[in-house]
């Protein structure tokens, strides 16, 4: 019976039945699910959240020493973090199978940067393994494996937004269990020391060469011979667009192992047709290659290079052909994305967007949402753990110009164990005048409501330590730690206010967990508008609540969504807001 | 020739527009057919604009469409029927929902809300409008609103022989599947 499947449980799936014994990530948005379907096989299948995707990738490449077969996953900017090892894992090489997933997001539909990880493959030299339905997801994960182990490599597991979100039908099958050896130390393999890194590195070239001869006679690589006009050289999800696209007497040379790429198989190809088109989503990763090897092709020259494909982009790139369309003669408004109502982080950052000298760095999660209009309180987001440093930097740019504007840097708590600590050590060390604010809603929120370190639970559900972001603070040498509820306008006030004058290294804590969290029991209520004591000022719509807009001139609170939070209350200057129920 | 038809749901984030893809999706699993289903996550859900597509026919390979592409386009509010009506074809049918839900500009005054969507989409396009929240209201709970817009999908895309209500009984929770069944059949006889 074949099962409905989205591309990140078919690759939870996959792993499962390829044997895999240990699994670690870190949550980030399109591989989230991946790891969230692993605890369905925790009799057989280890898997955790790591507190930032190096981790997560150390912690894999460790249980591959040991002989068993492993995995980590991050988002395509998660391998950013993850490169270190990675890099070097190349030299290294592998015990059991060792798969590196990423998730791309083409057109950045939940991201800061559009990279194509492919490139990762050829900076790194590892294999890389791409497939483009569900099915695939899960049948690649066990070859992935085999060729991990074969060939001594790390392996790089490419999916995309569109695979990993997409569902599709899937046939399953059984668990292939690994056996396990007795770990035999081996610190010839395993230590990556300067003269031992100068002999690998020749191994690896070798290693590039036997990958490449591999390449051309792999499964996963697939000769679909038709016609001989048009040839068609693909991979990922680009595959199935082309598919739909291309007339019924198209050649295809469909790959699902696209580094190294099966060149003299490519030649062959082309040699077979008399046009070839190589239809790939965002870099010219295959296309420059298969240029630099003497081939003839279409590529970039009809299709984008920004953003993700689609049926309609490919036919129109390649044949011209535009779909009709109509327009309507109405223009939509945009509708952006906004902090939920009772969101704890709106009461931050109503408070610091009000203050004219004080200069809020951003960082990744749902609090990017404090950015935007009407709170438009921060002035970056950089990457994960950049609300601290780059508010570092800023803070000693502005000191050093006699600017005697303050600045604060966030972080979110998940985002402060995955990189905020080392910020938040730099700014002591190096005496920065800025103040770390750790916005603690107690969840990983944007990705979905992970655990992490400083939540008392496990992926597989088990109980955990509590690690406590004040107590890290505090070890570190912030002498004054102000924990806050940023629902509460006075107290975050105060708390700021207090921060900014501490003779002593301060950090602000804003707690309040995130409204979304299932098991904890909220006080839920509602606002309602006194119509007769309104006088339309619209302060209320300050605090960018999507519960909160005019009706017939006056205030209105939105029944269905508000959640009784009181900011909007708290901001009135009129005691018009009040809250009814418990 | 290997016919796929293409459904593009929108709405706002928080509407179940991803809950009436996967019924629509088992829906026509069990009809036969090979379909695809695809959705977004993350940034895209905090109540901004989203939209789930789901492809069907004998064979599918894209689970994606493009401009110009969707035979049907299933609005869960006026607005997002307007933003998204240049991925119907031509002749391409449209079932809103005549509900209106604010985005946060319009909230706070920097921009107005459009007049006249639902006009302008009957203008151009074979439309069915109506409020599927009245509806729901009048089956017994406002949330059924989606499940509303799935009766009437199925309806105006002829679709009626398959067996929704097993559907619903197999993918929905006891204790809110009566009312479901009830918002489904309402949305059926509109």
């Amino acid at each position: 019976m074949k099962q409905l499947m989205t591309g990140n449980e078919a690759v939870a799936r996959g792993a499962y039945e390829a044997g895999v014994r240990v699994g670690s990530a870190y949550p980030g948005t399109p591989s989230t699910e991946i790891f969230e379907n692993l605890p369905q096989y925790k009799d057989v299948l280890y898997s955790e959240w790591a507190p930032n995707e190096k981790v997560a990738a150390e912690v894999a490449f460790g249980a591959s020493m040991a002989g068993m077969r492993s995995m980590c996953a991050m988002k395509h900017v998660g391998m950013n973090v993850a490169a270190d090892p990675l890099f070097t894992a190349s030299y290294l090489g592998v015990g059991g199978a060792y798969i590196l997933i990423t998730a791309d997001d083409p057109s950045m539909h939940s991201s800061q940067n559009e990279q194509d990880n492919r490139c990762y493959a050829k900076f790194s030299k590892c294999a890389l393994i791409e497939p483009s339905d569900s099915q695939e997801c899960k049948d690649f994960m066990k070859e992935a494996c085999r060729v991990s182990e074969q060939f001594n490599t790390p392996v790089i597991f490419r999916v995309t937004t569109r695979v990993c979100h997409s569902k599709s039908l899937v046939e399953l099958g059984e668990r292939e269990e690994q056996p396990v050896t007795r770990y035999q130390r081996n610190p010839a393999k395993y230590s990556a020391t300067p003269a031992r890194a100068y002999v690998k590195h020749a191994e690896v070239e070798q290693r590039l060469r036997d990958l490449e001869e591999y390449a051309c006679t792999s499964p996963l690589n697939v000769w679909e011979k038709k016609g001989s006009k048009i040839g068609v050289v693909t991979a990922s999800i680009a595959y199935q667009y082309a598919k739909e696209v291309f007339p019924e007497d198209t050649s295809f040379l469909k790959l699902g192992f696209t580094y190294p790429l099966p060149m003299k198989l490519i030649a062959e190809f082309a040699k077979s047709v008399e046009t070839l088109y190589v239809i790939e989503e965002l870099e010219p990763f295959m296309e420059e290659q298969i240029r630099a090897a003497g081939i003839a092709c279409h590529g970039k020259d009809c299709i984008p290079r920004l953003y993700e494909l689609n049926p309609e982009i490919v036919r129109a790139g390649v044949f011209g052909q535009k779909a009709e369309t109509k327009t309507v003669g109405v223009e939509a408004v945009g509708r952006p994305p906004v902090l939920c109502p009772g969101c704890p982080h709106r009461g931050f950052f109503y408070s610091v967007a009000r203050r004219k000298n004080v200069i809020v760095t951003g960082d990744i999660g749902c609090y990017t949402l404090g950015g935007a209009q009407p709170l438009d309180a921060t002035d970056s987001c950089l990457c994960m753990g950049g609300g601290f440093s780059v508010g570092a930097g800023l803070a000693r740019a502005l000191e050093m110009a006699g600017d005697d504007r303050r600045v604060i840097g966030i972080v979110g708590d998940s985002t402060f164990f995955h990189s905020g600590m080392t910020g938040a050590a730099e700014i002591l060390y190096n005496n920065h005048k800025m103040i770390p604010c750790v916005l603690d809603n107690s969840i990983t929120g944007m990705t979905g409501h992970q655990d992490n370190p400083g939540t008392g639970e496990t992926l597989m559900g088990d109980s955990a330590p509590i690690i406590r972001v004040e107590d890290v603070l505090r070890g570190m040498g912030y002498q004054n730690i102000i924990i806050v509820d940023p629902q509460d306008l006075k107290a975050m006030d105060a708390a700021i206010d207090e921060a900014l004058a501490s003779e002593v290294p301060a950090a602000i804590i804003t707690r309040r967990p995130c409204l979304l969290i299932k098991k904890i029991k909220h006080d839920i209520g509602l606002c309602v508008v006194d119509r007769d004591k309104c006088r339309s000022c619209k302060m209320c719509l300050k605090v960018g609540c999507p519960a909160v807009f005019i009706k017939e001139g006056k205030a209105h609170i939105d029944p269905t969504l508000c959640v009784g939070c009181t900011v909007c209350a708290q901001v009135c200057p009129f005691g018009a807001i009040e809250r009814k129920g418990e | 020739m290997n016919e796929v038809r293409s459904i593009l749901l929108v709405g706002v984030g928080g509407q179940g527009t991803i809950l009436v893809s996967k019924l629509l999706t088992q829906g026509l699993i069990r009809a036969g057919y090979d379909v695809k289903m695809s959705e977004v996550h993350g940034m895209a859900q905090r109540g901004g604009s989203v939209s789930t597509q789901v492809r069907y026919g004998k064979k599918v390979y894209s689970p994606i469409i493009g401009e110009g592409a969707a035979d049907i386009l299933v609005a869960f509010e006026k607005m997002e029927a307007v933003r998204y009506a240049h991925f119907l074809k031509p002749d391409g049918i449209a079932v809103i929902n005549n509900y209106e839900i604010p985005s946060l500009p319009v909230a706070i005054g920097q921009a107005e809300y459009p007049q006249g969507c639902v006009e302008a989409m009957e203008k151009t396009f074979k439309t069915i409008s109506f409020n599927a929240a009245e509806v729901a209201q009048k089956v017994g709970n406002p949330r059924t609103m989606n499940v509303v817009l799935l009766g009437a999908l199925v309806h105006a895309f002829n679709m009626t022989d398959i067996d929704w209500e097993g559907v619903l009984r197999d993918n929905l929770p006891a204790k809110i599947l009566d009312v479901n069944l009830r918002a489904l059949r309402e949305g059926m006889n509109l």
